[in-house]
């Protein structure tokens, strides 16, 4: 059996220690070890987005990075990004006008867009659709996921 | 059977508070949290990582598999093959079934499923996989679908021949099945012709591309009963399939479905599920096996590649007189590609008398292809609009106006012997003439190409039951998928029906166990059908509220009139009563008379057939080939939009896939039958960069068999898409494509003919 690395990582301001294989990535951690199934796994390329999270708060695709590099880093991840009574604005949005079908890409878009939106709080509809070019919909054909996302520039700079 | 809906009490007129209303899907807060558990979400005690070996040939007799070392190394707790599954004969559907989960005599295909082994982890699992020995007889092998159909090409299947063709012959054949399918006299139609067009056309297979691979966990009690959570479009369908490649009773075999991330014809037919079930049996303990991209591109449904040749004939004033066709499906390795929609389908839209159409159904080396929106249509149809577009030049024509002038109304006996209801298709015309889009003038240098689309729409086996709780909120159980959104319309129109708010109705996407059957959620056919009988439990219950209302105020039954989510007195004379809610009767008789519940099982009939024209504008860069979508609208024909927002979005998200279809997505494979590009970095799917915002208007002509009119809608909006697309590339360079996908290097090659021309 593979030798074994202790690692420690703190998810959504929680502390884990996991044992992780060398070659186990953050998004087989997440997933697997931890059980936080919220980020997606759609390709383990970084073609996809589907695993977007926040690394020391940079956005990642969790499958391009190694259990063992996320010790001693913080990872924000969908579950931490709100819930039914403190929806962050974006997750209100994408429900009110309807910026999601089946949902298996939704964790990973929201997770990108709140990282464009705090860096960018007025992007134009062409940055939007740039910034969310790593994460692939299927279903949505991406015209609600944008529109969505502009709402909810528009919300947080205070013009709702 | 419980009762049918024989009346579906469609009104016009009928005042909908919900039904048309844009509310919260009940399923979405769990998804915008990610807490919602799809395929590989789910975790049982005990589970081991299965892990499956694949073909590396594409077609190649297995000699022998030695699965000793693997079976040795620490940690694996099974190893299967071919030998663990009943054989079932060749040539029938369980033989074809049980021979594309895991092949027996040969492997057909590169990514062919030859073995599979379920560990304690994934590193393990890997390591097994490696160990296995299968010693391979190579055979030459077969790709295109034309090359598979000449008499010297490698054979498939030894025991094949010809379905439809008189003298099949005693020599085995790639080929499937030849179907015609005709009506009238075509002879007759194109003598009747000022002109006529006759053009070829081909596309290449291009994959459903569901973000979510299809994940299972399979567990079996010591008895052998089986339970399987996995993402599928198709819980019923899954349980009896694996009836019969199992050899158990479909009473012991309970699946129950997972939130589906995306699935679009793709996950009605399974792939690792049967062999979950089968390590786990092996190895008594659960199973996990979740597809890499890879394997979802290698094994698991692409399209069919196709080949057509497309003849039309119009008079000068816009009569198109005749129609013919042949047409060629690869259906990959074994046979199932539903071919037989695009001769009932591709020219059904238009009041045709003369058509004339050879279809034929060929296997190849390569996956068995799935259905996707509208199976073997939109491919063909690329072809077909094109055509009439060019029709339309020649006699010097809007494209639009040839449509109206030709397009099918109420009473039009179609090629498959249907005759159609109300359908809205001259509506649909007639809105996409006048919207925006097609009245605003292009921008210099673009092309602008318009294409129509058709649809069935389909009903089928459907199977729900309906209880209001003691306090009145109401649940629904139904065994379809919810493949986008459908939970939502089903509450709707339950919450309306019942006049309850919406937030009392909860859908519950029950396991095989907890319903008859339902058929496969595809065809546009689940908020239609689930409508259906949710609406019929609906009123069954009506009935019992008013019999116990009746009761409680000691009147007679016909004395209660059920209006606006009360049971009321009919009129004064029978007396003055405070009208009671569901909620009311439910609390005040619970108790007394036991639940109020209601279940219904139908085959519904009736679906409404479904119309889109699509309107496209384009640029298309001369320098590098690469055709750029500016403009895009949609404009379908909903019946009656149940929930507009979502009925937007099946039309953008089919647009969208179209797209992909029409300027990128294909499988390309080397010469050694391996395909090339199993990765989303080599099968580009579209981004958010490349598409524009999708215009979209509903047209509501009602379908008066439902009772609030709806059809389907999720079929369409990929029909007319890449030839709408290819229509306006031809207007932007001056000749029409007829190959997709409409790549860079194809049209550099068009752009250069043109300028030598």
């Amino acid at each position: 059996m593979a030798k074994k690395y202790h690692v420690t990582t703190t998810v959504n301001g929680d502390e884990y220690e996991v044992l992780c294989e060398p070659q186990q990535t953050l998004l087989d951690v997440l997933r697997d070890e931890l059980q936080l199934t919220g980020t997606k796994e759609g390709c383990a390329t970084g073609d996809c987005g589907a695993c977007s999270v926040m690394l020391d708060g940079e956005l990642v695709c969790a499958c391009l990075v190694l259990g063992v590099e996320a010790d001693g880093k913080k990872v924000e991840t969908i579950e931490g990004m709100g819930n039914e009574k403190e929806l962050h604005p974006l997750q209100r949005n994408f429900l009110e006008l309807n910026g999601l079908q089946c949902g298996i890409c939704t964790p990973g878009i929201l997770v990108a867009a709140k990282a464009l939106l705090e860096r960018n709080p007025d992007p134009t509809e062409m940055e939007v659709r740039y910034w969310l070019a790593g994460n692939l919909c299927r279903c949505t054909g991406y015209d609600k996921i944008i529109r969505s996302v502009l709402a909810t520039a528009k919300e947080i700079r205070g013009g709702a | 059977m419980a009762t049918i809906l024989e009346e579906s009490g469609f009104s016009p007129d009928r005042k909908l508070k919900i039904v048309g209303t844009n509310p919260v899907k009940h399923d979405g807060l769990d998804k915008v949290t990610g807490r919602a558990k799809f395929g590989a979400d789910f975790f049982l005690p005990g589970m081991l990582v299965g892990k499956i070996l694949r073909s590396p040939h594409p077609h190649a007799v297995i000699k022998s598999i030695d699965t000793s070392a693997a079976a040795a190394l620490p940690g694996v707790k099974a190893v299967i093959t071919r030998d663990d599954f009943p054989d079932l004969p060749k040539g029938t559907p369980g033989g074809d079934l049980t021979r594309n989960v895991i092949a027996r005599e040969k492997v057909l295909y590169e990514g062919h499923v030859v073995a599979a082994v379920a560990a304690t982890s994934e590193s393990i699992a890997k390591k097994a996989l490696k160990l296995i020995k299968v010693d391979y007889e190579p055979l030459p092998h077969v790709i295109d679908p034309a090359e598979a159909m000449k008499p010297d090409a490698p054979i498939l299947h030894d025991h094949l021949r010809t379905k439809g063709v008189k003298d099949g012959g005693d020599k085995p054949t790639n080929v499937v099945e030849r179907l015609d399918l005709a009506m009238g006299n075509v002879d007759k139609g194109f003598a009747e012709a000022d002109v006529i067009v006759e053009q070829e056309f081909d596309s290449k297979p291009m994959h459903q591309g569901y973000i979510e691979p299809q994940g299972c966990v399979a567990t079996c009690t010591e008895d052998g009963q089986v339970w399987l959570w996995c993402c599928t479009q198709a819980p019923f369908v899954y349980r009896d399939r694996l009836s019969q490649l199992l050899k158990l009773d479909a009473s012991k075999i309970c699946v129950q479905q997972s939130e589906l991330g995306g699935g679009f014809g793709g996950k009605t037919g399974f792939y690792g599920e049967p062999l979950a079930i089968v390590l786990s049996r092996k190895a008594k303990r659960p199973v996990k096996i979740v597809l890499t991209r890879a394997e979802v591109f290698r094994g698991t449904g692409p399209v069919s590649a196709t080949k057509s040749r497309i003849k039309m004939g119009v008079t000068k004033d816009g009569k198109i007189t005749a129609a013919e066709a042949e047409l060629i499906f690869q259906t990959g390795a074994f046979t199932g590609s539903m071919f037989v929609n695009a001769p009932q389908a591709m020219f059904t839209r238009y009041n045709l008398e003369n058509v004339k159409t050879v279809s034929y159904e060929v296997v190849s080396n390569r996956p068995k292809v799935n259905s996707f929106r509208a199976p073997c249509v939109p491919q063909i149809v690329f072809g077909v609009e094109g055509v009439i577009n060019e029709l339309a030049r020649k006699i010097g024509m809007d494209p639009i106006d040839l449509r109206l002038r030709n397009a099918a109304t109420e009473g039009y006996k179609t090629i498959y012997g249907d005759v159609f209801g109300p359908i809205g298709f001259v509506e649909t015309l007639e809105a996409a003439k006048k919207s925006d889009h097609y009245t605003s003038p292009k921008k210099p240098g673009t092309g602008r190409g318009v294409a129509a689309g058709f649809w069935f729409n389909r009903g089928g086996e459907t199977s729900t039951s309906l209880n209001v709780a003691p306090d009145g909120s109401v649940t629904i159980i139904t065994g379809t998928a919810d493949v986008a959104g459908s939970r939502i319309s089903i509450s709707m129109m339950a919450a309306e029906e019942l006049g309850v708010p919406v937030d009392k109705v909860r859908v519950n996407m029950a396991d095989t166990h907890s319903l008859g059957f339902n058929r496969v959620t595809a065809g546009s056919r689940t908020t239609y059908s689930v409508g259906m009988t949710v609406v019929d439990s609906a009123r069954q219950v009506i009935r019992e509220l008013c019999r116990r209302a009746a009761g409680i105020w000691g009147v007679p039954e016909e004395g209660v009139v059920f209006e606006d989510g009360h049971c009321r007195p009919a009129s004064s004379n029978v007396g003055e009563f405070e009208p009671l809610s569901v909620a009311d009767i439910a609390r005040k008789t619970t108790g007394s008379h036991g639940a109020l519940v209601a279940s219904t099982s139908m085959n519904v009939t009736g679906a409404g057939p479904g119309f889109g024209l699509h309107i496209v504008d384009v640029e298309v860069d001369k320098e590098t080939g690469a055709a750029k979508v500016l403009r895009y609208t949609v404009v379908e024909d909903a019946g009656k939009a149940i929930h507009p927002l979502q009925v937007e979005g099946q039309y953008q998200g089919g647009a969208v896939q179209g797209i992909g279809w029409a300027l990128n997505e294909e499988y390309i494979y080397g010469e050694d039958g391996k395909l090339q590009n199993p990765s989303f970095l080599d099968y580009r799917m579209p981004v958010a960069s490349d598409v524009p915002m999708i215009d979209t208007e509903i047209v509501e002509v009602p379908n008066p068999r439902h009772p609030f009119g709806l059809r389907g809608v999720g079929e369409v909006p990929v029909v007319p898409t890449m030839a709408a697309i290819a229509n306006a590339i031809g207007d932007a360079i001056g000749v029409r494509p007829r190959s997709l996908p409409m790549s860079p290097p194809k049209l550099l090659k068009l752009i250069e003919q043109t300028k030598q021309g």
